[in-house]
């Protein structure tokens, strides 16, 4: 049944839906409304779960990773500094391969001090080994939600659902919660097969020298690597649930034989589906929309790409001193491919400023009158800088 | 076989055996070194149904090199500052799935606990898990160089508190980690040593049996880091209590409710000329030397008079003998 629900309460019925048991969290704005959500389900008996309101986002991390390593389904949220306090810990619980679900409501790193969204902070957190996943709008963010608990179970790997801050999590939209039998359907309890057991007593993160550390690691990427299939499988599984799916590995929009493709993370790919729909039929143009980030489809990328002469990525993030990161990810990736297409690469809507739809055709003439490879922040308004800045 | 001594019964009994070792032999800890052995008594003590979070340190590193490992409990390593926050998960999971009778207990050192780690085990208390924290106090960060810690006694030389001509060694008092630990209101809190086995274990088994957060703190030398003879460790352990500079205490509520007993305090330079650490406390004519050793034998009688500590009976020694024959250990 849809109903009218905010992102953030909707994410909280979500993960309510998934029966964790253990809920782990210290507020930070904009995540707070999905943990206020979650306490509240709790208080009213309504969710049968631990809740440990921690003292940090490090602890918050911490707790749900002892919990999941104790065989409890386990979750936290985050954003921004919290996931940057966080970041030991992420790398820890990937590293030790604990399966668990992290919502990012994504929003800026400072300084300079911004409550407002980018996606910064799980950018800055890519390399942690966890699967990281982009929501369009939040009915993606609700079905992804429910999906990351099973990607993460399937793989042993902790499962990032990263959804646009206050675009999503503070924004009414009419949604479809499934109902609890689809979820227990399609989500079974939770077994870890390592589990800390009295009866069956194992070391967990023990001491590892350079003569296993690269084995560890090469396990690690790999595991990554295979939870491309898995990735686009519960997807399909849950269409098959639910008859909606919510956007597999990464989804073309548009005139699949357009010569020119935009590539992009997160809400804005909704607005420009919107803005998609009226653009002129002369000029075809169709939208990449990633959704998983890592593991990175590569394959589906090529694939998607066959044909693009020119590939705008636009992102909400930075390298400072080197552009773009999904930029120059996609252009590693589509080196190897004949034909390649030019890649531009575009930050804009950095720490909260609005991307309208007028952003898309400005992209379009930039990309047409820049060079390949080239970086730029699009939206920046250099007359508020002083000269020596520009 | 008679029907009470089914096997359940037979696996009751083994669990109740004190010679069940959650920390085995053959790990790779120093000669003499007094974490090993208080981790020994410790999990001794609490027994096969537990499970134990290890911060990073010279315990993890010497009972865990891949793919070896000397724990016969469940175990697990995260980080160097959230021993307390994984075992308040691993307690939470426990109580969710039901299994609150699995003990959790938490460890780490004096840089675990004191210093990095603080902030967890202070919300770990404040949230009221049923968890016995355990720090094993060497008073430094050993595992990576001796480095002073917020535990290092003041004067103590550290290769970060170096003594030389400006300096005499740590500048800086010990933390007074109990009293703020006894800020937290929790159930039970005590101090322990390595020199006083019986007394360590009866704390950790009235500890364990408390609902709720506990805490203990076990001085446990180290030969390398203090530089003492690594045969000496329960001596010098000894001399820290009988000196006053490390009281044995127990609170509860954050009132004082027990202490050991020091019958004839020893001076401090008994304890301190043992151990190469305050080797400059003992510099023929330098003036700050014996500045120091007055500073360190005043705070001692401070934290004599402070918790009453002078006694009337004997000084308690280490009168583990029922309990070793019990082990099967020791006939002589």
């Amino acid at each position: 049944m849809r109903q009218a629900l905010e992102g953030s309460q909707a994410i909280a019925r979500a993960v309510a839906l998934c029966r964790p048991g253990v809920v782990a969290a210290y507020p930070i704005t904009p995540q707070t409304h999905i943990v206020e959500g979650i306490s509240k389900l709790v208080a009213d008996g309504v969710m049968d779960c631990e809740l440990v309101s921690v003292e940090s986002e490090f602890s918050a991390a911490s707790v749900a990773l002892g919990a999941a390593a104790a065989g409890s389904r386990a979750y936290t949220a985050s954003s921004s500094q919290g996931i940057m306090l966080m970041s030991e810990v992420l790398y820890n619980i990937a590293g030790l391969r604990v399966p668990m679900v992290l919502t990012c409501a994504n929003r800026a790193v400072g300084a300079p001090l911004s409550i407002w969204n980018d996606q910064q902070d799980s950018m800055a957190v890519r390399d942690a080994g966890w699967i990281q996943l982009y929501c369009a709008d939040n009915q993606e963010a609700v079905d992804t939600t429910i999906q990351a608990f099973r990607i993460a179970e399937a793989t042993e790997l902790p499962v990032m659902v990263c959804v646009d801050g206050f675009v999503l999590t503070h924004t009414m939209e009419p949604i479809d919660l499934p109902d609890q039998d689809v979820v227990d359907a399609f989500l079974p309890p939770y077994h870890f097969a390592r589990m800390l057991d009295p009866a069956r007593p194992i070391s967990l993160g023990t001491l590892v020298d350079p003569a296993w550390f690269t084995e560890a690691r090469h396990s690690h990427h790999h595991a990554l690597l295979k939870a491309l299939p898995v990735i686009e499988q519960v997807d399909r599984d849950w269409q098959a649930a639910t008859g909606r799916a919510a956007g597999g590995l990464l989804e073309v929009i548009g005139p699949a034989d357009a010569p020119t493709a935009i590539l992009c993370l997160g809400s804005v790919a909704s607005t420009f589906t919107e803005v998609l729909e009226d653009h002129p039929p002369d000029d075809p143009v169709k939208l990449i929309k990633l959704r998983a980030f890592r593991p990175f489809p590569a394959e589906a990328l090529r694939a998607a790409c066959i044909g693009v002469k020119t590939l705008i990525v636009l992102e909400r993030a930075l390298s400072p001193g080197l552009g773009g990161i999904v930029a120059v990810e996609v252009q590693a990736i589509l080196a190897t491919v004949p034909d390649a297409p030019a890649v531009h690469g575009f930050a804009a809507g950095l720490g909260g400023r609005d991307m309208p739809v007028e952003l898309l055709p400005d992209l379009l003439a930039a990309a047409r009158a820049g060079r390949p490879g080239e970086f730029t922040i699009a939206d920046v308004q250099l007359s508020k800088l002083p000269e020596e800045d520009r | 076989m008679p029907p009470e001594l089914d096997q359940t019964a037979l696996d009751d009994l083994r669990r109740r055996q004190p010679r069940f070792r959650g920390l085995e032999a053959g790990h790779r800890a120093c000669q003499g070194c007094g974490e090993a052995l208080a981790a020994r008594l410790v999990m001794e003590s609490i027994g096969p149904d537990v499970v134990v979070t290890n911060a990073t340190g010279c315990l993890e590193v010497f009972t865990t090199p891949w793919p070896q490992s000397a724990w016969r409990v469940p175990w697990m390593h995260s980080l160097f500052e959230n021993s307390a926050a994984i075992a308040s998960g691993v307690e939470a999971a426990l109580k969710h799935q039901g299994r609150d009778g699995t003990k959790v207990v938490a460890l780490g050192g004096d840089g675990g606990t004191f210093d990095i780690g603080f902030q967890a085990l202070s919300g770990m208390l404040e949230r009221t898990h049923d968890i016995l924290y355990v720090c094993f106090d060497n008073e430094a960060y050993m595992n990576t160089g001796i480095q002073r810690s917020s535990s290092t006694p003041h004067a103590a030389a550290t290769t970060t508190s170096p003594s030389g001509k400006a300096r005499m060694g740590k500048r800086h008092l010990k933390k007074d980690l109990l009293s703020i630990i006894a800020a937290h209101h929790i159930p039970y809190a005590a101090s322990a040593s390595v020199a006083y086995p019986a007394d360590l274990r009866r704390k950790v088994r009235h500890a364990i049996g408390i609902k709720g957060p506990t805490f203990l703190l076990v001085h446990s030398p180290c030969p390398l880091g203090w530089a003492h003879d690594a045969a000496r460790t329960v001596e010098i352990a000894r001399l820290a209590v009988q000196t006053g500079l490390f009281p044995l205490i127990e609170m509860e509520r954050s009132e004082v409710v027990g202490v050991m007993p020091i019958r004839d305090p020893r001076p401090v330079t008994d304890y301190l000329s043992l151990q190469g650490r305050f080797r400059h406390l003992f510099t023929e004519g330098d003036p700050r030397a014996l500045e120091e050793r007055e500073h360190l034998q005043a705070l001692a009688d401070h934290t004599i008079a402070k918790f009453g500590l002078r006694g009337a009976g004997p000084d308690p020694l280490d009168s583990d003998g029922a309990d070793t024959v019990r082990r099967g250990g020791n006939s002589a």
